[in-house]
C-alpha cells in the first residue's frame, strides 16, 4: 500500500516536472479560447464576430489605427535550443512579441526539446490554423519541407535555410560574415599582440560563414596578425571554451571572438578572468561583460521574424529566399561602443559604407576566402 | 613549448574535474550505504541555479555556494525518503529527480528573472575566489598551473577528508557495512534507515556544491544547458573507480585530462576530424575499463530497499 503512495506520489512530480518544462503562455496572446475559435464558424456569425474582439480593436486602434491585424496568427517552431537560448530563437521571439506589440497580432511559440518535436510542433500550429508558421533554424528545414508540401496553403518562414524551394515557404537568410567582418575588422585594430582567437561551435557551412568574415575583417584591418582557431564542436560546453581561451591567451592572443553559443559563455568568462578582450556573437553580449565584451557581431532575427509577421498582416509576404544583409538592417555591429576607442568605430563606420556601397565584398565560401587572403582560415578542412 | 603545452593540459583537467569530483565523491556516499542515486544530475543542476540565484541575491560567493549543496541535499531527502523509508524503486525515484530538479531550476528561474531561463551573469567579484591570481603573468605555465578557484583544491582535500571518513571512522564503517548486509548490521542495533538518510543526503549535498561550482567558478550564471550530461558522467567515475572515493578521484581526473587533449588536439590543427577528437575521453574510459580496471565490486545491498524486521 505504501509503495503504491509513493509510486503516485512520485508519478505526480513527474507530471509537475513535465509540465514546468513546457513553454510559457506569452501574455501578449490572449487566451486559448480566441485560437480555438475557427475561422470558418467566425464567417458563419459575423455579428458574434463583431462583438468578440470589441476590446482588442479599441486597443488595436489606438497604436495601429490603419487596420486590425488582431485576427492574424503567427507561431514559431524553436530548435532544441528552446526560446531562451540568448541566440536566435530567442531573437526570434522577440520579434514576435515586437509585432504583437505594435501589430495587435497573436503570437505563440512551441519548443522543441529533441529533433523528432519539429514535425508534431509544426503540426500543432497547422492545426490550430495559423497564418505564418516560423521555423528557427536549419535543423528544421526536412520537418518544414514535409510540412509545406503536405499543406500547400499554409505558410511557412524558415531563418537560416535556403534550400526550400516551395510556392508557401519564405527563407529567411543572414549575411552573418558581413558582421563578423566588421567585428573582425574591429579586433585587427585594436589587438597589442598581433594575435587574436575564434572559437567555433560547430563545423557546418553557416556557422564557417562567421570564420571567413572574421578572419577577412582582421587581415584587411591588420595583415600581420595571427588568427587562433579553435573548433569547440559543441554549443553546450562552457567550460571547453574557457579553456581555449587559456590556450590562446598561453600563445599571445589578446582577443577572442566567438560563434558558440553557450560554449561562448565560457569563452566570454575565460576572457574576463585573463583580462583580455572578447567579442560575441549573435546579439549585443555587452551585458554579459561589460568591461570584457569589445564589442558584438549582430543578427538581427528579431528583425526578420517581425518583417515576416508584418509580411503576413499586409499580404505582402513572399515566397523564395530574403537575404538580412549590412545595408538592410539584418546584420550589424553591436549599438553597445563603450570599449571601441574613437579610431576603431570611424573605421567600422567607414567600412560599413564600403560593404553597402560593394566596394568591399565579404567572402562566404572556402573558395572565395582561399582566392583572397589564402590558406589560413583552417577549422573547414574535412 | 612542452612546458606551455603542459600548462594548458593541467589548466584543462582542473577547469573540467572540480565539479565531476564533488559529485563524484556524494555518489561515492550513496553508492556505499546501498542507494543507487541516479539523481546526481538533477541535484547538480539544482545547486546550480541556487548558488548563482543567491550569489546574485546575497553577494557572498560561499554562502551561495553552501546554499546549493543545502538544495541538493533537500532533493537528497526527497530521494530517501522515497528509496529508504518507503522502499521505492531508487532507479525510478532518481530518474523522478532528473526531471523534477531541473524543470524547477527552469520554472523558478522563468518565475523570478522575467521568463528567463538563464540568470542574469554574476560580477567577478561575486564569484569563488581564485588562489595565487595576479602573482604569476598572465597565460605564463605556472599562472595556468596554479591559479586554479579556491574549490578546485578544496575538492581536492576533500577526496582526502571523505578517504578518511570511509576507512578510519566508526560511521564509515558503518556506512560500508549498511551497504553490504543491512540485516545483519539492523541485529546487532545499527539504525540502517538513520545511516542510508545521512548518506543520500549528504550526496545530495556534495553534488548541489558540484553544480554550484560550475556556476560560481566555471561560468558566471545559469543556464540549462551547464550540467548537462556531468551528473552521468560522475556516477560513471564512481563505478569506473571501483566504488572508493580515492578510485573516482583518479577516473575525474582522467575525464578531465581527456577533456584537456580534446582542448589542446583542437586547437593545434591536426587534421582530425573534431568528432573524433570529441570521443577521447568516452573511448579512454572504454580502454581504460576493460584493459586496466577490470570490474568493480559493487555493495552487495546496493539497490535493494531495506525492510527493517517487524
Amino acid at each position: 500500500m505504501k509503495k503504491k503512495l509513493v509510486s503516485v506520489l512520485l508519478a505526480c512530480t513527474m507530471a509537475f516536472a513535465l509540465v514546468a518544462c513546457g513553454g510559457a503562455k506569452d501574455p501578449a496572446a490572449p487566451a486559448e479560447e480566441t485560437t480555438e475559435e475557427a475561422p470558418a464558424e467566425e464567417a458563419e456569425a459575423p455579428a458574434e464576430e463583431a462583438e468578440a474582439p470589441a476590446e482588442e480593436e479599441a486597443e488595436a486602434e489606438a497604436e495601429a489605427p490603419a487596420a486590425d491585424y488582431s485576427e492574424i496568427k503567427v507561431g514559431m517552431v524553436t530548435d532544441t535550443g528552446g526560446v531562451h537560448d540568448a541566440s536566435f530563437n530567442q531573437s526570434s521571439w522577440e520579434g514576435l512579441q515586437r509585432a504583437a506589440d505594435e501589430l495587435g497580432i497573436q503570437v505563440q511559440y512551441l519548443e522543441s526539446k529533441a529533433d523528432s518535436d519539429y514535425a508534431t510542433n509544426l503540426d500543432t500550429f497547422i492545426d490550430e490554423e495559423y497564418d505564418l508558421i516560423i521555423s528557427v533554424g536549419f535543423k528544421l528545414a526536412e520537418a518544414t519541407k514535409a510540412a509545406a508540401e503536405a499543406n500547400p496553403d499554409q505558410k511557412f518562414a524558415i531563418i537560416d535555410d535556403a534550400s526550400i524551394d516551395l510556392p508557401n515557404v519564405t527563407c529567411l537568410m543572414f549575411k552573418q560574415a558581413q558582421a563578423s567582418y566588421l567585428v573582425g575588422y574591429v579586433a585587427g585594430l585594436t589587438t597589442e599582440t598581433n594575435t587574436v582567437g575564434f572559437v567555433l561551435g560547430m563545423s557546418s557551412p553557416v556557422m564557417h560563414e562567421f570564420g571567413y568574415g572574421y578572419c577577412a575583417g582582421v587581415l584587411d584591418a591588420n595583415p600581420e596578425a595571427t588568427i587562433l582557431q579553435q573548433n569547440a564542436n559543441a554549443f553546450d560546453k562552457p567550460a571547453t571554451g574557457k579553456s581555449a581561451v587559456v590556450s590562446m591567451v598561453s600563445n599571445g592572443a589578446d582577443i577572442v571572438f566567438h560563434a558558440a553559443g553557450g560554449t561562448g559563455n565560457g569563452v566570454i568568462e575565460g576572457c574576463k578572468e585573463n583580462k583580455i578582450w572578447a567579442i560575441g556573437v549573435d546579439k549585443d553580449q555587452s551585458p554579459d561583460g561589460p568591461e570584457t565584451v569589445l564589442t558584438s557581431a549582430m543578427k538581427r532575427v528579431d528583425n526578420a521574424s517581425y518583417e515576416a509577421s508584418k509580411a503576413v498582416c499586409e499580404g505582402t509576404l513572399q515566397s523564395g529566399v530574403i537575404t538580412y544583409d549590412l545595408a538592410a538592417g539584418g546584420v550589424d555591429i553591436a549599438p553597445t561602443t563603450t570599449n571601441l576607442s574613437e579610431d576603431a568605430l570611424k573605421a567600422v563606420e567607414e567600412v560599413k559604407a564600403k560593404i553597402i556601397s560593394g566596394e568591399i565584398v565579404v567572402p562566404e565560401t572556402k573558395d572565395d576566402f582561399k582566392a583572397a587572403y589564402g590558406d589560413v582560415y583552417t577549422l573547414d578542412e574535412e | 613549448m612542452f612546458l606551455r603545452n603542459l600548462g594548458l593540459l593541467i589548466n584543462a583537467t582542473m577547469t573540467y574535474t572540480p565539479p565531476l569530483l564533488l559529485a563524484a565523491l556524494g555518489s561515492c556516499f550513496s553508492e556505499r550505504s546501498g542507494v543507487i542515486n541516479i539523481g546526481i544530475e538533477g541535484m547538480m543542476t539544482i545547486g546550480a541555479f541556487v548558488g548563482a540565484s543567491m550569489a546574485l541575491v546575497c553577494g557572498n560567493p560561499w554562502l551561495a555556494f553552501l546554499l546549493g549543496g543545502i538544495a541538493g541535499a533537500l532533493f537528497g531527502l526527497l530521494h530517501a525518503i522515497a528509496c529508504v523509508s518507503f522502499q521505492a524503486d531508487q532507479t525510478i525515484s532518481g530518474t523522478a529527480i532528473n526531471f523534477l530538479a531541473p524543470g524547477l531550476a527552469v520554472f523558478l528561474s522563468k518565475a523570478i528573472y522575467d521568463g528567463s531561463s538563464d540568470t542574469p551573469p554574476i560580477d567577478i567579484s561575486g564569484k569563488l575566489p581564485k588562489v595565487f591570481d595576479g602573482i604569476f603573468p598572465i597565460g605564463s605555465f605556472w599562472n595556468n598551473v596554479l591559479s586554479n578557484y579556491s574549490v578546485a583544491y578544496l575538492s581536492l582535500i576533500l577526496v582526502a577528508v571523505v578517504w578518511f571518513v570511509f576507512y578510519k571512522t566508526k560511521f564509515g564503517m558503518r556506512l560500508r557495512a549498511v551497504g553490504e548486509a543491512p540485516e545483519a548490521c539492523d541485529t546487532l542495533g545499527i539504525n540502517v534507515y538513520r545511516i542510508r538518510y545521512i548518506c543520500v543526503m549528504l550526496s545530495g549535498f556534495l553534488s548541489g556544491l558540484g553544480g554550484a561550482y560550475i556556476t560560481l567558478a566555471t561560468v558566471n550564471q545559469f543556464r540549462p544547458i551547464l550540467v548537462v550530461g556531468q551528473g552521468f558522467m560522475a556516477i560513471a567515475a564512481v563505478i569506473f573507480g571501483k566504488f572508493k572515493p580515492q578510485g573516482a578521484l583518479f577516473a575525474c581526473l582522467l575525464f578531465g585530462l581527456c577533456s584537456g587533449v580534446q582542448v589542446l588536439a583542437g586547437a593545434s590543427n591536426i587534421g582530425i576530424s573534431p568528432n573524433l577528437i570529441s570521443m577521447i575521453p568516452y573511448i579512454v574510459t572504454i580502454l581504460a575499463l576493460v584493459l586496466f580496471v577490470g570490474t568493480a565490486r559493487v555493495p552487495a545491498a546496493n539497490g535493494k530497499p531495506f525492510q527493517k524486521a517487524k
